[in-house]
């Protein structure tokens, strides 16, 4: 028997069972997107067509390095939040989860990757 | 309970009901935007694994980035990056207590659209300058 009042259970929690904490990180990684995805086109674009040795002198470099970096995790991260709160408006029950848990695996596959070949070309 | 009756209750009209309206197709494009950009970033990340592996890996992925199909990844991208970029800062814009007036609301949703393009053009054009 569950003693917490039906109001204590509610509070703060709403439809999502989880508060706002989902929207607030989305809201979080939104601002940071404005500021981080302009610098990643100046840092990355420059490279595209460029000779390999060009390309590992320039990631060498602390602020193509920095910024791709962080596009790569912050990117990544607003897509897997993203898109779970698209699968969770259309897709229900099993189909649900295992979408919500293949998102992540290809979330963080990509940025663990990302991460790896990064760090192989600034080091 | 609240749930007793599920099935005989009267359900709101769903999106094949309405004609479409800028309001609702800039919404709905902003997810579009957004899920597509997966593409251009698996890209973006294979071509920095190439870059990591070798000049014979990176000529490959190089050389599929700079290719018409690249091409064509490269300015869908960039034009979903601001897209997804405008329609996101009108959300945060509309979160902190912004206009949802109709008529203003339609015209930030043109305005998405139209600078998204414009924005476009300007990336393009600064990257053909340097």
């Amino acid at each position: 028997m569950a003693f917490v009042t039906d109001r204590k259970r509610a509070i703060g929690l709403g439809s999502a069972r989880s508060g706002t904490e989902h929207h607030w990180q989305m809201t979080l990684s939104s601002y940071a997107l404005l500021l981080l995805a302009p610098l990643f086109l100046i840092a990355w674009g420059p490279m595209l067509g460029a000779a390999h040795a060009e390309v590992l002198a320039h990631f060498a470099r602390p602020f193509p390095a920095v910024i791709t970096g962080l596009m790569v995790v912050v990117g990544f991260q607003h897509f897997r939040q993203g898109v779970q709160s698209a699968i969770e408006d259309y897709t229900h029950g099993q189909t649900r989860h295992l979408m919500i848990v293949a998102v992540a695996c290809l979330s963080y596959g990509a940025m663990a990757l990302g991460l790896f070949a990064l760090v192989r070309l600034a080091l | 309970m609240a749930d007793v009756n599920r099935g005989n209750r009267p359900l709101s009209p769903h999106l094949q009901i309405y004609s479409p309206q800028i309001t609702s197709m800039s919404s709905i494009l902003i997810r579009i935007s957004g899920i597509g950009l997966i593409f251009g970033a698996l890209m973006l990340v294979w071509w920095l694994v190439a870059a990591a592996s070798g000049p014979e890996a990176f000529a490959l992925a190089d050389g599929v980035w700079t290719s018409p199909f690249g091409w064509l990844v490269q300015l869908g991208s960039v034009w979903a990056l601001w897209y997804h970029a405008l329609g996101g800062l009108r959300h945060l814009y509309w979160d902190a207590g912004g206009n949802m007036e109709i008529g203003f609301a339609e015209k930030l949703g043109w305005a998405c659209v139209f600078g998204s393009f414009g924005l476009t053009a300007v990336t393009f054009v600064i990257a053909w300058i340097f």
